[in-house]
């Protein structure tokens, strides 16, 4: 009979509850995923208490508080802080979503934070990224044409344009492609929500003409089939856009070039 | 101890006790930075053919360049009639006639081409109703040398960063180019006043890394995390700024930091200008459109320096509005609600989030924010680094180039307007792509590097990683950014910039008891964020020091004990050198270029700055 075990390692401990700050009297209780590559243990979840009123509103403020005061050895990615570089996504009360636009008073109770699921760690609430990047370069994402490119622009009508919308907004931030299960399953050779996202986002560009080339590429049991409209994606993308619904398109498409 | 490399430099170093090993790699381009500019840069360079690396702090589209929102400046005249000349004028004008002209000529003409180019690559630009690329009006804008109102910012909607930087990442695949992602630049490698190269840390694996390159390109950015309050991201850190000051260059203008007039309002988000442009205003406690005071022509619309004194001084004299009458209301609440949607859907998302506001219904609260530094590496229009050797304020330092927000070209001058620097990024990252493709011979053998290549960074890095003084970085960096932000503001005065220099002088000196907690090497984000400090608190110390120096208003540098331009005095560059080993700073100056790059355009001479 098949046993199936966990890798060693692989159990989550329970860490260190960290002293609460001196006189605070409004507290935030994180709780928090640590793994350090670099000794033997296995991962644990750290407790922290925030002091709110000496932190901003945001989940990311709670944890560059703690970062600052507390424990400067928590390790997360973070950049712009307004939501639009994606750096900072991670798994926060349950959910993938941007540490930056989720406010704390949005989670009740702890505040729970692994790193996205599903992906390598390389330390605390950094996943390592290179498949899903890997991926997303293997859909060529950029304009193709063969028509010699006018003086000024490519015409576009704003109708045309439009159905770029709730498409370019993509941060690649990787809160689809790691919240589905067909991804967690099939992650090597399914491309997953964001990449697929990206494909439509040129297959519907007016102006690129290797729609042939472009489907030729998708048109493989697992790269794009293996979708199964879960709709994880479309639930947990913090820019609202619906990574599932442009698969749908793909599909589609794919249907349609055969009649 | 030193063993020895097959290039006949050392690879392995004992430094305070502990052993290092670098890796090393030969590129024909090095460039460090994945923004706008950087990016540009790198396809302009591999599309040559050139052997190219790509060296990087953050994953491409995490880079700054993606938080631009409301456009790129560019005279294609599709929304009226519209002339380069006219844009080149405004920006001189902007500029306080502190930019060079043949600079500003070269950025100007260029636009157009790195505009269409960018549409050609696939950027999303919005549409006009005849399919061309959709323009606004933006502050300082102006048809036919001051008199009308421009429309000649490019928008994809107000996410116009976002889709240029995308677009530049998906293009800068297409060739061989190598990127080194979480890549951490540490210092230059500099023989004999020629750079040779860079040393990186990668974040990953703690691995030390040698790029060897005929030119190394410096794409950095800014600095605006020297500041407490600021739009730019935490990544903002200047680094390749504070490498050049400890090569022993000079940075240039950096009294010269533009605060944007809309920042949210306790987050510090932006808010764009092209919700002015879209017909946004501003209101005191009174519900005064104020700006009609300030600027009587151009309003909302004038230059950003303008906006952010007229609104500091409506607070200062009790008209601002909210609890502690400490801000300014920005109103979009009068728009019609589906162009809001269909021109401005990120920054009515970011008020949402950020102040709890519905746009369509009530005004933003916004305060003046820390958001761009005109100053940098001086370079001249090919993105060539200049330093001033003996008298010559023009001496090229070969192999090393710098371009968008780290370089001081200076198209920007004392203010840059609006919309010019996403075009900054493009026209001089392709320059400089074009100029590396003159000057490198491909694939050729590089001379050894010097037998201690490396070892100043090596010495940095360990001294930080075993930093076990009594303050953490977080508190240092924390004093540095109050007092910047209390001492070198908006308005300024020479008792409070002398308090300034005191004070961040103090800082700096504490460095010496600076903590990391971290001992690790992979990851060690304690680490870098202490090698950030200590970049930023350098080009603080320098933006204070200069700041202090210069006698007179310009653009953003508003002097209240000395509120007049003074062209007779003060019409030059700042040029900033910094001796780490004494902590002392010392000034030069380079001349402004009051000449054009072409006969196709007179010089514009200076004449009073009135919006």
């Amino acid at each position: 009979m098949v046993q199936l075990t966990l890798p060693k390692n692989s159990k989550m401990t329970e860490g260190k509850v960290w002293p609460k700050p001196a006189g605070a009297t409004k507290l935030k209780e994180y709780r928090i995923y640590r793994w350090d590559p670099e000794d033997d243990s296995n991962p644990r979840i750290d407790t922290y208490f925030v002091d709110l009123d000496d932190c901003g509103p945001m989940v990311l403020d709670g944890l560059i508080w703690i970062k600052n005061k507390i424990d400067p050895t928590l390790t997360f990615r973070r950049s712009c802080r307004e939501g639009i570089c994606g750096s900072c996504a991670m798994n926060i009360d349950g959910m993938n979503t941007l540490a930056c636009t989720k406010g704390m008073d949005e989670v009740k109770g702890a505040v729970k934070i692994y790193p996205l699921p599903h992906m390598a760690v390389v330390k605390d609430l950094v996943p390592d990224l290179t498949t899903f990047y890997a991926q997303h370069r293997s859909i060529e994402p950029w304009l193709h044409t063969s028509t010699p490119a006018p003086e000024t622009e490519w015409k576009q009508s704003r109708e045309d344009r439009e159905k770029l919308d709730g498409l370019y907004e993509c941060i690649l931030c990787a809160c689809c492609t790691t919240s589905c299960p067909s991804y967690w399953w099939n992650g090597d050779r399914y491309l997953g929500p964001a990449t697929l996202l990206q494909a439509y986002r040129w297959l519907i560009d007016s102006r690129d003409e290797a729609t042939g080339d472009r489907l030729d590429n998708l048109e493989d049991p697992f790269r794009l089939y293996r979708c199964h409209t879960i709709m994880n994606c479309a639930q947990t993308c913090p820019k609202g856009l619906n990574p599932a619904k442009a698969i749908a398109e793909i599909k589609k498409m794919m249907v349609e070039r055969r009649v | 101890m030193a063993e020895t490399h097959k290039t006949g430099t050392p690879s392995s170093f004992t430094v305070g006790g502990r052993a290092y090993t670098f890796t090393d790699h030969t590129f024909d381009v090095v460039v460090v930075g994945a923004g706008g500019a950087g990016l540009r840069a790198v396809v302009g360079a591999s599309e040559a053919g050139l052997r190219t690396a790509c060296i990087t702090k953050v994953f491409p589209t995490r880079s700054h360049t993606v938080a631009a929102q409301g456009g790129i400046s560019a005279a294609l005249g599709n929304m009226g009639e519209d002339d380069w000349r006219w844009h080149m004028y405004d920006t001189v004008k902007g500029s306080d006639w502190l930019g060079d002209q043949d600079a500003i000529e070269y950025l100007c003409k260029n636009a157009p081409a790195a505009v269409y180019e960018l549409e050609h690559w696939g950027v999303p630009f919005s549409r006009t109703e005849a399919g061309k690329i959709y323009q606004r009006p933006f502050g300082g804008m102006t048809t036919n040398y001051g008199e009308g109102r421009a429309q000649r910012t490019c928008a994809a909607a107000d996410r116009t960063g976002h889709a240029i930087l995308h677009t530049l990442y998906g293009q800068s695949l297409r060739y061989s180019a190598e990127f080194f992602i979480e890549y951490f630049a540490i210092d230059l490698i500099m023989e004999e006043g020629i750079c040779r190269g860079v040393v990186a840390l990668s974040m990953e694996d703690g691995t030390l890394h040698r790029f060897r390159a005929q030119k190394t390109v410096l794409a950095t950015g800014g600095y605006g995390r020297a500041y407490f309050s600021c739009t730019s991201a935490h990544t903002c850190t200047g680094d390749g700024n504070a490498m050049v000051l400890r090569a022993g260059l000079p940075l240039q203008d950096m009294e010269f930091v533009q605060f944007h007039p809309t920042g949210i309002y306790g987050a510090g988000c932006l808010i764009t200008e092209g919700s002015r442009g879209e017909g946004g205003y501003l209101t005191n406690s009174e519900g005064e459109r104020f700006m009609e005071r300030y600027a009587p022509s151009a309003k909302d619309l004038a230059s950003r320096d303008v906006v952010s004194r007229a609104m500091t001084m409506e607070i200062r004299e009790g008209r601002g509005v909210g609890k502690a009458k400490d801000h300014i209301y920005l109103h979009l609440d009068h728009l019609d609600p589906k162009i809001l949607a269909e021109r401005l859907p990120g920054i009515s998302e970011s008020a949402k989030i950020f102040a709890g506001v519905d746009v369509t219904r009530e005004p933003i609260p916004v305060l003046p924010t820390v958001h761009y530094n005109m100053g940098g590496i001086p370079t001249n229009y090919y993105g060539e680094v200049l330093t001033k050797v003996n008298g010559d304020p023009d001496q090229v330092v070969p192999g090393l180039l710098a371009i968008g927000e780290a370089a001081c070209v200076s198209v920007h001058g004392a203010n840059r307007l609006g919309s010019n620097s996403l075009i900054d990024l493009v026209v001089f990252g392709r320059a400089a792509g074009a100029r590396c493709a003159e000057t490198v011979e491909r694939g050729a053998r590089l001379p050894d590097l010097p037998r201690d290549a490396g070892v100043n960074s090596l010495e940095r890095l360990d001294h930080f990683r075993h930093a076990a003084g009594g303050t953490p970085v977080a508190e240092l960096r924390l004093d540095m950014q109050r007092t910047m932000q209390n001492n070198c503001a908006v308005f300024r005065t020479g008792e409070v910039l002398e308090e300034g220099h005191q004070l961040i002088h103090k800082v700096w000196s504490g460095t010496d008891d600076v903590r990391v907690t971290d001992r690790s090497l992979i990851w060690n984000t304690d680490l870098v964020e202490a090698l950030e400090y200590d970049n930023l608190i350098v080009q603080a110390v320098v933006t204070m020091d200069s700041a202090v120096n210069r006698q007179e208003s310009r653009g953003a540098h508003a002097r209240e004990d000395f509120p007049d331009r003074d062209d007779k005095d003060w019409m030059k560059h700042t040029l900033a050198f910094v001796d780490t080993n004494s902590r002392t700073v010392s000034i030069d100056y380079r001349p402004v270029h009051t000449y054009t790059m072409s006969n196709e355009i007179e010089y514009i001479a200076p004449k009073a700055r009135v919006y």
